[in-house]
Order: structure tokens, then C-alpha cells, then sequence
């Protein structure tokens, strides 16, 4: 049982403002991850929740309970490090002990607890061998490891596969998600990888400098995004942001030319459409159509392609492209289609989203 | 081709010419390390006429009578005990107490860390031996005058800024998640140090116990100001009364020599196998 509500946290390091007023509540059992782009804030509010770090201002409390002069050992959370931090003097099994012992626990309490974790990740034959002596994903499994034998309420992992290559973090990723379905604790995931946090979270948090922009299921976040820092942050390619000028239901943007976007929400004149590259395609030849662009170069990866073109104004759009190849030459004239259904508006000024 | 060829190989002399001169210049200077150790150790085992008749002859190694009269006619098994309590006792507290400031300094924020460790570094630059009156009157008011505590203090005083300068260094280099790991498993900040921070800290404490064993050990001025007393003399300065007015016997007290450099050369061996382990099983990552 575990359910953490965050009310009003703040926190400042001596005259730098890092959190501004974190509301959150997650529930039991459920797998959240907080994502966002460096320095926003999130390795911050797991230090916090780990009690690592003092609340500048604000509440924590955990089942029940305010957390704030509750010691980091005795708020039942346990915590995986970036950088796995095992003791690099002690062996597989002492690395795990350590903490187990600590809570005072039997011996015999420590040994099986210890035996079962081991089963679970697959650490038997390891556990005599010191960290130096494992690879990465090895590693990895040996910090989970220490974590579960705590058997806390809650895990935190702060980044856990960022020291991993390509092959391995997928993985490890499967096995994180299993891991929290066979053991079915609360864990939070500080990542800043948005497809780890897609493919992952029961909910996913975004941040930003400090606040929260959005919290919201993966499907949620990608389909109705609040503003436009959560539409570009989920999904890659990111979505394209083209800033227009609308009269009645046509949108302009300059040097472009205009669309006529019929069932447009009630907006201002100055509007930020949000197009991901599925949203978006190059018309037939002739067309007249469509946005005026200019063919800068395709990607091609196989199952995928991408085209990158840019308007009148500058901006830089991506679209799902032909596998085929593309026929176009850099600085060619293109015209491009976009699809109604798929387009997010936002307000140009504060990036919120007019469909809310 | 040619071309190719020359750099792949640079030639003989290209390869022995500039290694062969570096082996050449160590080889010497090694000899000439070694050379007087060499005599010191084989003039032991001579007789004071061998000596000056054929100093440099290879001496029989199985007349042992030198050290025998050595251990057992002079005080110099009390002069080795007293050296090794002295040094011992020095060594222990500067390693205690440098890496306890040291973590301080190192890990916690408080107001003045850094003035501290420059205070401590000042201690670097301080020639010690100008305090030397100041120092005899302070221990005669303390009434440690001719006590190993008087050497213990100056030594440990004198050990501290190097070893907190050393060990600050290390200890800001290990990870601090690996403290976080210990608090969230928790540890107390005490058991975070003796059971974490210090078997890591291993090798730093190596390198500065060596380089302060070996002065406090060779030191011949401090305990020649503060022991007056023969029972409490230290071996450097025990081994100056061998050497008589009239006569001296050189080959006892060659042995003495040897046996004084013996200890501190076994530990110096010994931590420097340690020191290069720890060196290459940093493995934090």
C-alpha cells in the first residue's frame, strides 16, 4: 500500500528556484514516470521524495503521513541510483545485505530475502563476485536488486538505463516493466527519454523549469496534449509548430500561403498549429493546395521515411514521407497537406492548447 | 613503399637508440641509488679493520656477530621499540584525525570549509622546525617535555596538512550517490564513513601514510630537542651514541643502520603493492 500526495513543494537551492509548486497525487501500485528535458527538475523531486533532500516549502505525505522530519530509511522508499552506486568493496550479496541488515532484520530474514530477490532477477551465480567484476546490465539488476530486498512501499529509479547501450536498455526496460507487474509496488521513474516514459508509465509527468506542464496517461498526453512543450516533448519525430495567423477558418502562415481548417475551435487571430509528421504529407504534383514549402532533405529507415521541408517563414516541418524514393531535390517547391482531425491548436502567446 | 616501410619500422637505432638511453641513464641512476645502501648493508657484516682495508670487497654474509652485539650489547632493540611507538602512534592519528577533517571538508557545506582546508594548507608552508622554541616551552608547560607524547603531537601536526590536503582531494572524487545509497539503506552518517567511505578511501590513506612514515621515522631533530631521557630516545637519534669520541665501532653500528632501514623498507614494499591494487580497482562507475 502506498499513495503519495505532493502538495505546494517547493524547492530552492540558496537563491535558485528548482521546483515551483509541485501538486501531485499517485496511487497505489501505479508505475509513473517523470520526464522532461534536463535541469527541469524531476531527479530533484525524487531526491525530495527519497528524503535525500529538504522540502523548501510545501507537503509530502505518504499514506497518511507528513514526511517532512522523517528520515530517508525510515520513509519505507527505496531508491535506484544513475549510477547503480553499489559499494564497490562489498560483494553482490553484501551490497544487498547491507541495507536489509540495517533495517535489523534477522540473519536468516536477510539470507532469504536475499536467495528470493536473487532468484527473481537472476543474480545467483553473481553473488559472490564484486561490482567491478559485472557488466552493466548486471549491475543494474544487482541496484534493483538491493531496492527490492528492502521490500519497500515505493521504488524510485532515477534514470536507470542511461548508462546502458541501445540493445540492453530495451531489455532492461521489458524487465522493469514485469518487475512491476509480478511485484506490483508503487514505483515513480525519472527518465528524460520519452519513449522510455511511453512505453512504461501507468502515468507520465511532464516538467518543465520547475512546474508540471501535464500528467496524464501516454495516450492522453500524445493525443490531447495541454500546450505546446508537452506536444513537441512526446513523440518523435517531435511535432512541428507552425506559427499562423487565422481569418474566419483559413490559417496563413507567411510565405506559405493558406489552409482552410473547417472545423477549427474558437481561437485569436495569432495561432500556433501543432502538426505531428503522420499529420502531415506532400500533395501531388500540380496541386494547388496545401502549404507552399521548400524539399530540404529526406530520411529513409526502412519501415519509415521522413521529409524535412521548410515554409515561407523559416520554420522547419517534419512529415511521414514515401519509402520510396523520394524524387524531390533539395530546394525544390513542395506543397504540403495537412490532416484536419490530427491538428492542435495553441495559443501563440502562452502555448496552451484552445482544446482543453 | 619505401616510405611505408620506415614508418612501420623505424629502424634500429631508431627503436635501441632512444629506449637503450633511457635504460642506460635509470640503470645508473639506480646504481647510484643503491650504491650506498649496498656498503651499508655489507659493512655490517665486517669488522672496523675490514672495513678501511677493503671497503667495497663482498663481506662473509654468515658473520652475524655485528648484529648479534648490536641487539644484544647496545640499546638498540629500546631505541626500535621506542621508534615504532612513536611512529605508530603518529601515523594512526594523523590518518584518523586528517580523514575525518578531510570528509568534513570534502563532503559537508558549512560556512568557512574552504578557509579551513586553506588553514590547513597554510601548515604546508610553515616550516616547523622555526617553531621549535615556542614548542619547548609550550610542552615544558604541558609537561610532556621528554615524553613520546611531545614527538606524537609535533608529528601528527605535522603530518595533518598533507594527509587532509591528500585525502580531501580523494574523497571529492568518489561518488556521492554511493553516500545517498548508504543514507536510503540507513546508514548513520558515522557508519556511512567507517563502512563506506573509509575502505574506499583505502589507497589515499596508503599514499599519505607513506609519504609521512618515512620522515617521522628518519626524523632526527625533533626528539634530539625534546628527549633528554636514554630509555625514550628514538632510533635516529639512539644511533648518535654509537659513534664515541675516540672510537666507534663502524661495523655495529652499519649493522644498526641496516637494521633501522629494515621495517620501514618492508612497509614501504608492502603498502606499495597495496597502493598500486587500489589504484586500479577504482571501478565506481
Amino acid at each position: 500500500m502506498a499513495q503519495l500526495s505532493l502538495r505546494g513543494v517547493r524547492k530552492n537551492f540558496k537563491n535558485t528556484e528548482v521546483l515551483r509548486g509541485i501538486d501531485l497525487e499517485i496511487h497505489d501500485r501505479e508505475l509513473v514516470v517523470f520526464v522532461g528535458p534536463s535541469g527541469c527538475g524531476k531527479s530533484t523531486l525524487l531526491r525530495l521524495i527519497a528524503g535525500l533532500d529538504t522540502i523548501t516549502e510545501g507537503e509530502f505525505i505518504l499514506n497518511g503521513k507528513s514526511m517532512l522530519n522523517v528520515p530517508p530509511s525510515k520513509r519505507d522508499i527505496a531508491m535506484v541510483f544513475q549510477s547503480y552506486a553499489l559499494y564497490p568493496h562489498m560483494n553482490v550479496y553484501d551490497n544487498m545485505a547491507f541495507g536489509a541488515k540495517l533495517m535489523g532484520l534477522s540473519k536468516d530474514e536477510v539470507q532469504k530475502r536475499i536467495a528470493e530477490t536473487a532468484e527473481t532477477l537472476q543474480l545467483q551465480a553473481l553473488l559472490e563476485r564484486k561490482p567491478r567484476e559485472l557488466s552493466g546490465g548486471q549491475r543494474q539488476r544487482v541496484a534493483i536488486g538491493r531496492a527490492l530486498v528492502r521490500k519497500p512501499a515505493v521504488f524510485l529509479l532515477d534514470e536507470p538505463l542511461s548508462n546502458l547501450d541501445a540493445a540492453l536498455r530495451s531489455e532492461v526496460r521489458l524487465e522493469i516493466a514485469k518487475l512491476h507487474n509480478n511485484i506490483g509496488g508503487t514505483m515513480i521513474y525519472v527518465t528524460h527519454d520519452q519513449v522510455e516514459a511511453m512505453t512504461l508509465a501507468d502515468r507520465i509527468v511532464v516538467l518543465r523549469d520547475g512546474v508540471i506542464e501535464q500528467v496524464g496517461t501516454p495516450r492522453e498526453l500524445y493525443e490531447t496534449p495541454a500546450n505546446a512543450f508537452v506536444g513537441t516533448f512526446i513523440g518523435s519525430p517531435r511535432m512541428s509548430l507552425l506559427k499562423t495567423t487565422r481569418e474566419g477558418n483559413r490559417f496563413g502562415v507567411e510565405g506559405s500561403g493558406s489552409v482552410l481548417l473547417p472545423d477549427a475551435p474558437e481561437t485569436g487571430a495569432e495561432v500556433t498549429l501543432g502538426i505531428r509528421p503522420d499529420a502531415m504529407s506532400l500533395a501531388p504534383e500540380g496541386s494547388e493546395e496545401g502549404f507552399e514549402a521548400e524539399f530540404e532533405y529526406a530520411e529513409y529507415l526502412g519501415n519509415d521515411a521522413y521529409v524535412y521541408a521548410r515554409l515561407g517563414n523559416g520554420t522547419r516541418v517534419s512529415l511521414q514521407g514515401d519509402t520510396k524514393l523520394s524524387p524531390h531535390r533539395p530546394g525544390d517547391k513542395v506543397r504540403l497537406l495537412v490532416d484536419p482531425a490530427e491538428i492542435h491548436y495553441f495559443d501563440s502567446e502562452t502555448g496552451r492548447s484552445f482544446r482543453q | 613503399m619505401s616510405m611505408q616501410s620506415t614508418y612501420d619500422k623505424p629502424g634500429l637505432l631508431g627503436t635501441y637508440g632512444r629506449d637503450g638511453l633511457m635504460q642506460i641513464i635509470l640503470i645508473a641512476n639506480t646504481v647510484l641509488m643503491l650504491f650506498p645502501i649496498a656498503i651499508m648493508i655489507m659493512s655490517g657484516f665486517k669488522s672496523n679493520i675490514e672495513i678501511f682495508q677493503q671497503p667495497f670487497a663482498i663481506p662473509d654474509f654468515t658473520n652475524v656477530a655485528n648484529f648479534v652485539s648490536m641487539a644484544t650489547e647496545t640499546e638498540f632493540l629500546r631505541y626500535l621499540m621506542n621508534s615504532f611507538v612513536v611512529t605508530g602512534a603518529s601515523i594512526f592519528l594523523l590518518l584518523t584525525l586528517g580523514t575525518m577533517a578531510a570528509y568534513a571538508i570534502a563532503r559537508y557545506e558549512f560556512w568557512g570549509s574552504s578557509f579551513l582546508l586553506l588553514f590547513f594548507m597554510a601548515g604546508l608552508m610553515v616550516p616547523l622546525k622555526l617553531a621549535i622554541i615556542p614548542l619547548f616551552i609550550l610542552f615544558r608547560d604541558m609537561g610532556i617535555l621528554n615524553t613520546h607524547w611531545a614527538l606524537i603531537a609535533v608529528y601528527t601536526a605535522m603530518g595533518l596538512p598533507s594527509t587532509v590536503f591528500i585525502m580531501t582531494g580523494f574523497i571529492r572524487t568518489l561518488p556521492r550517490e554511493l553516500e545517498d545509497a548508504a543514507r536510503m539503506d540507513g546508514a548513520s552518517e558515522a557508519r556511512i564513513m567507517f563502512s563506506v567511505m573509509i575502505p574506499l578511501c583505502r589507497p589515499a590513506m596508503v599514499i599519505a601514510g607513506i609519504y609521512n612514515l618515512v620522515p617521522i621515522w628518519n626524523d632526527f631533530f625533533f626528539p634530539l630537542v625534546f628527549i633528554q631521557n636514554d630509555a625514550l630516545k628514538t632510533l635516529p637519534q639512539g644511533m648518535t651514541s654509537f659513534i664515541g669520541e675516540y672510537s666507534t665501532d663502524w661495523g655495529v653500528m652499519f649493522a644498526g643502520l641496516t637494521l633501522a632501514a629494515a621495517p620501514i623498507t618492508l612497509v614501504y614494499i608492502i603498502l606499495s603493492k597495496q597502493f598500486i591494487n587500489g589504484m586500479t580497482a577504482g571501478a565506481v562507475k
